[in-house]
């Protein structure tokens, strides 16, 4: 499998995501934002961190930048199209997954690990998960209150295009479990076709013992089954 | 010609930090506020002399970049 990581100026998980895809043998390329070309790839991560500085909106300039028609083209050709935090952030402000990402509700950063339910696992990234999984990955975002009309957020729940939502430790999806106000509990979603996948947690940084959970690699191991 | 655009944030959209200006500014004694909301505001100079053609970018470039449609709605001032 090769994957491309696509680069903005104020991305700082762009190395983390390739560690971690190379950890799993998918054949990484970095891609800086200014190019037209994507390089031949099965997979496109948009990775986290503060593209430009997150000026304007967050994710809002890296979706204007001059490689995202060709990412565009990827996902509607069948590609698999993975963003992570700013990633999901860039994703929502290309429309290619619908809604917003709001300020958390309490206005605070959030840096911590939170347990997540897996309540899609039919899906390429999540195979290897068992549906209603409880999985721990890192959060860390200060705009990942994830906001959508009653509509689309029915539409989300109605087609399974829920991901992963915020749980406790048991499994209990509800406010308290909640970090950042998202509706629903919403963590990560996928469009319809299931190609492209948002989602605020970091996977890339559960791959290893030494980073407090493995959870993460399941999803890598899923993409190379 | 200057355009002026203001962007607030749609009235079903929670607005955390508007809350927390309206509870400072009650704190601060003014007790008859009753509700603040937060915005952003843009200065556009633009070389275009037609009125209508100024408003038609103006609209376009709040639609296109300034705005997210599901979260946000705005105002343009000719100036």
């Amino acid at each position: 499998m090769k994957s491309s990581v696509i680069v903005f100026p104020g991305s700082n998980c762009d190395r983390d995501i390739a560690v971690a895809l190379d950890k799993f043998n998918i054949k990484n390329q970095m891609v800086w934002h200014d190019e037209t070309d994507l390089p031949k790839s099965d997979l496109v991560v948009l990775p986290g961190g503060f593209s430009f500085g997150d000026y304007l909106r967050t994710g809002c300039i890296a979706s204007k930048s001059k490689i995202i028609k060709s990412v565009i083209d990827h996902a509607s050709k069948g590609g698999l199209l993975l963003g992570i935090c700013n990633g999901f952030q860039i994703l929502i402000e290309t429309s290619l997954l619908p809604g917003a990402l709001l300020r958390n509700k309490k206005l605070k950063f959030i840096s911590k690990n939170v347990y997540l339910k897996v309540t899609n696992s039919n899906n390429i990234f999540c195979l290897g998960y068992k549906k209603k999984d409880i999985i721990k990955f890192p959060i860390a975002h200060n705009e990942g209150n994830y906001f959508a009309k009653n509509d689309i957020i029915k539409n989300l729940e109605d087609k399974n295009l829920i991901a992963f939502k915020y749980c406790d430790n048991k499994g209990v999806i509800n406010i308290h479990s909640n970090p950042n106000g998202s509706s629903n509990n919403i963590a990560g979603i996928l469009n319809k076709n299931k190609n492209v996948l948002g989602l605020m947690p970091h996977p890339e940084r559960a791959i290893d013992p030494l980073l407090s959970s493995i959870d993460g690699s399941i999803m890598f191991k899923s993409l190379i089954q | 010609m200057k355009i002026s655009a203001i962007v607030t944030l749609k009235d079903d959209v929670l607005d955390p930090q508007g809350k927390v200006v309206n509870q400072t500014l009650k704190n601060m004694g003014y007790t008859n506020i009753t509700n603040v909301r937060q915005g952003k505001y843009f200065e556009i100079e633009l070389n275009e002399s037609n009125e209508e053609k100024a408003k038609k970018t103006a609209h376009e470039i709040c639609k296109k970049l300034l705005i997210n449609t599901v979260i946000e709605d705005y105002k343009i001032y000719l100036k």
